[in-house]
């Protein structure tokens, strides 16, 4: 059994996984494939328009902390995609919009914002 | 006439639908794994309440890519009847087959109470045997039933009738202390254009037993029976 990123200890009916420190699955994604990944960052977050109670129930319990500089604070979503590299950056931001408009946001209520990072 | 009952990982109101068309409707009824891909026997298909996917990246979003969901898009094309409760609504607003969408309660619990629902429209096949205004009590339970849609969308619901159920209180008042969860103008359930797809967050087969608090719900079902055995 290869588990890349974790070591094998003991005997093999009493086997277990350790995991490195600091283990960073974007880090073996593709496993054994030898293609290069690079990483696309997407951050989904509430059109303008759209309440966030999330937000509010945040920055409230911000106010409670003694915080009083903050206007305002609006929730949203983060995600890491590794996306195959071997084509060209434009390629894999073209991939990346098309995930986060088509699964990762709802156009309805959300935006998104994309970066590549090589 | 034959249902189904569409069944994702993590649907958990599937059986009660089930229940209700066997016992109440007293017709055929079959479950429908979501892997599955031919409806061609069925009438009218049921999206059931539950946390499809686990509710993951958003309510109804990961279910949209079901492979029963290109079926079921198909199905509401030919003019068959769709209904959609709670998680069958957020999955049908998040696959396009109704406008807008399910955002968090404004008040951020997860609710679970019996409510009271205004009908707002009877020119549907779901709901063509109410009695227009009529109060309903039925359950939900949902922590994203926050129904939002933009202002053309909205005026487009109001001006083709296609708001069927208001959030009210007992006496059919629309006010804002029996909105439960913020919904825009105290919308629980629309339909679409053609109006052969309702989606609604109250749970009209939780509401069909006496024994369960309310029998409101049987009417829903009455009538989405009456309509297709009208149109047999």
């Amino acid at each position: 059994m290869s588990v890349p990123g974790a070591v094998a200890t003991g005997s093999k009916r009493n086997y277990r996984i350790e995991r490195k420190a600091h283990f960073d699955p974007l880090a073996i994604v593709g496993g054994t494939d030898t293609r290069s990944f690079m990483k696309a960052k997407v951050y989904v977050t509430l059109k303008p328009s759209v309440l966030d109670p999330q937000g509010k129930a945040i920055k409230h319990a911000v106010e409670l902390l003694g915080f009083s500089g903050v206007s305002d604070i609006r929730q949203g979503k983060y995600f890491e995609i590794a996306i195959d590299a071997s084509g060209n950056a434009e390629d894999a931001r073209a991939d990346a919009e098309k995930l986060a408009r088509d699964v990762l946001s709802n156009p309805i209520i959300e935006d998104f914002r994309v970066e590549i990072e090589q | 006439m034959k249902f189904g009952v569409i069944v994702f990982p993590g649907s958990n109101c599937d059986h009660d639908a089930y229940h209700v068309i066997s016992k109440h409707v007293g017709q055929p009824v079959d479950f429908i794994w979501h892997r599955d891909t031919d409806l061609s026997t069925y009438d009218a298909v049921i999206i059931p309440g539950g946390f499809s996917y686990g509710d993951y990246l958003r309510a109804g979003a990961l279910a949209r890519f079901s492979p029963v969901m290109n079926s079921v898009k198909e199905f509401a094309a030919e003019g068959k009847l769709v209904l959609g409760i709670c998680n069958g609504f957020q999955i049908l607003c998040e696959a396009g087959l109704l406008p807008g969408a399910l955002m968090r309660n404004r008040d951020l619990h997860f609710i679970c109470d019996h409510v009271n629902v205004r009908v707002e429209s009877t020119d549907t096949p779901f709901t063509h045997e109410l009695k227009l205004v009529s109060v309903l009590r039925m359950p939900i339970a949902h922590a994203e039933g926050n129904y939002v849609c933009d202002d053309a969308t909205f005026e487009e619901l109001s001006r083709k009738q296609r708001i069927i159920f208001r959030y009210s209180d007992p006496n059919g008042q629309l006010t804002d202390a029996a909105n439960p969860n913020g919904s825009r103008d105290n919308i629980a359930g629309i339909c679409n254009s053609e109006r052969n797809v309702l989606g609604l967050m109250p749970h009209p087969e939780r509401a069909c037993e006496d024994l369960l608090g309310s029998s409101d719900g049987r009417e829903l079902f009455r009538s989405l029976a009456g309509a297709l055995a009208a149109a047999a």
